[in-house]
């Protein structure tokens, strides 16, 4: 069955290798690859085992011989966090820095990147992997500014996993010391639950959207690490305001950091750009 | 959306777990959803319905247990149910806050044949 839609399909997301002379395209069937670590799968067995156990023992106690009850106690999302987990040491043992960038469409995430790429491309090296539901038009984008970028297209899909992210990175073979980029699905709910392997998460909101963003979608900014807000050319026009932006925000995640730019203009991109210089040092 | 994919997460980790202990049948599954965990339980049961069509749980009991989102607070101590992410302390109005409960998202138990 598709894992996106539950359609009956079998759930192919497609990953394409934009740097090949061929454009190279595989499918992914993600039942295929979800089995791995099975040798793992009761890392978080006993954590909360205690909370219930009294109540199951007698909910179950029928007279039936053969029925079983087996407590499990698994985390419905460890085969994702496996996987993540994988990208992880991937990234460390490599000495890369990765950040998994996360929005509503149309915040200005492609845009960021290609930017970024453009003005660092003399001293850092970028891959990228671009998450969409369909079309190559970003990795289109980020191509034409120099830097190696692998599509991948989620179907139905409203999120990308650390499973198809590892596909991409063997696609991508990104250099040591290097920045990965994961430009995630255009989507504030879903992607929040899917840890990646990445370093950090960085969640962009522009000006033209609500200011009040970060309590209605609070698990995105809960998740995230750094919080840029955009399109700041605009602020003279909308009634967008970043001081309680950053008060609700700093109410559902008391860590996050913030800067606030323009990529149009780039004004306060420094501050971005030092950040990033900042974090890949670190490593 | 997402509940689609937790759903068939659920419905493997459960498949394989049946496998290695040699289940014939699945009677029953548990599966705990914490108020904050990002999964909404009605969406899951909608997917769960569609997702276990075909497979060894077919008939399986559903139980899905909604578990309330608790915080300790750093400064004072006490524990306080929250209604969302973050909520001040009742009682020092503090934000300094650690959620204790909530963000569950397990397969409690499975009761097979």
């Amino acid at each position: 069955m598709c894992d996106t839609c539950g359609c009956g399909q079998p759930d192919n997301f497609k990953v394409i290798n934009l740097n090949d002379s061929e454009t190279k395209q595989s499918y992914e069937h993600s039942h295929e690859h979800i089995h791995d670590g099975t040798s793992h799968s009761h890392t978080h067995t006993h954590s909360h085992s205690e909370d219930h156990s009294h109540e199951q023992a007698h909910q179950h106690n029928h007279e039936h011989g053969t029925q079983r009850v087996i407590q499990m106690q698994t985390d419905v999302l460890q085969k994702n966090n496996l996987s993540a987990e994988r990208n992880r040491g991937y990234f460390e043992a490599k000495k890369i820095f990765s950040l998994n960038f996360v929005s509503s469409p149309g915040s200005g995430k492609t845009s960021l990147i290609e930017k970024t790429i453009k003005e660092l491309n003399n001293e850092i090296k970028f891959f990228v992997i671009e998450g969409d539901q369909q079309t190559i038009n970003d990795a289109k984008r980020i191509k034409a500014v120099g830097a190696p970028v692998v599509q991948i297209n989620t179907g139905n899909g409203c999120h990308l996993d650390a499973e198809m992210v590892n596909r991409g990175i063997k696609e991508l073979n990104p250099s040591d010391k290097s920045i990965v980029v994961i430009e995630n699905v255009g989507n504030l709910i879903c992607p929040s639950l899917f840890d990646l392997g990445e370093s950090k998460r960085v969640v962009i909101i522009s000006v033209t959207e609500g200011d009040d963003k970060p309590i209605k979608y609070p698990n995105m900014f809960q998740s995230s690490h750094l919080c840029i807000i955009n399109k700041t050319d605009l602020l003279p026009y909308v009634d967008f305001n970043i001081e309680q932006t950053k008060k609700y925000a700093l109410q559902v995640n008391h860590h996050l950091e913030f800067i606030e730019l323009s990529v149009k203009t780039g004004q306060g991109i420094d501050h971005w750009y030092d950040w990033l210089k900042k974090q890949k040092n670190i490593l | 959306m997402h509940e689609i994919s937790i759903a068939l997460n659920i419905i493997d980790l459960i498949k394989e777990e049946a496998e290695k202990n040699s289940a014939a049948s699945i009677q029953e599954f548990e599966v705990e959803v914490g108020s904050i965990s990002g999964v909404e339980i009605e969406a899951l049961k909608f997917a769960l319905n569609i997702a276990v069509k075909d497979t060894l749980l077919e008939n399986a009991i559903q139980i899905i247990t909604p578990v309330a989102a608790a915080a300790s607070c750093l400064e004072c101590d006490k524990e306080f149910s929250l209604s969302w992410f973050y909520e001040p302390c009742p009682f020092c109005s503090a934000m300094n806050i650690q959620i204790i409960k909530g963000k569950e998202l397990k397969i409690k138990s499975i009761t097979i044949d």
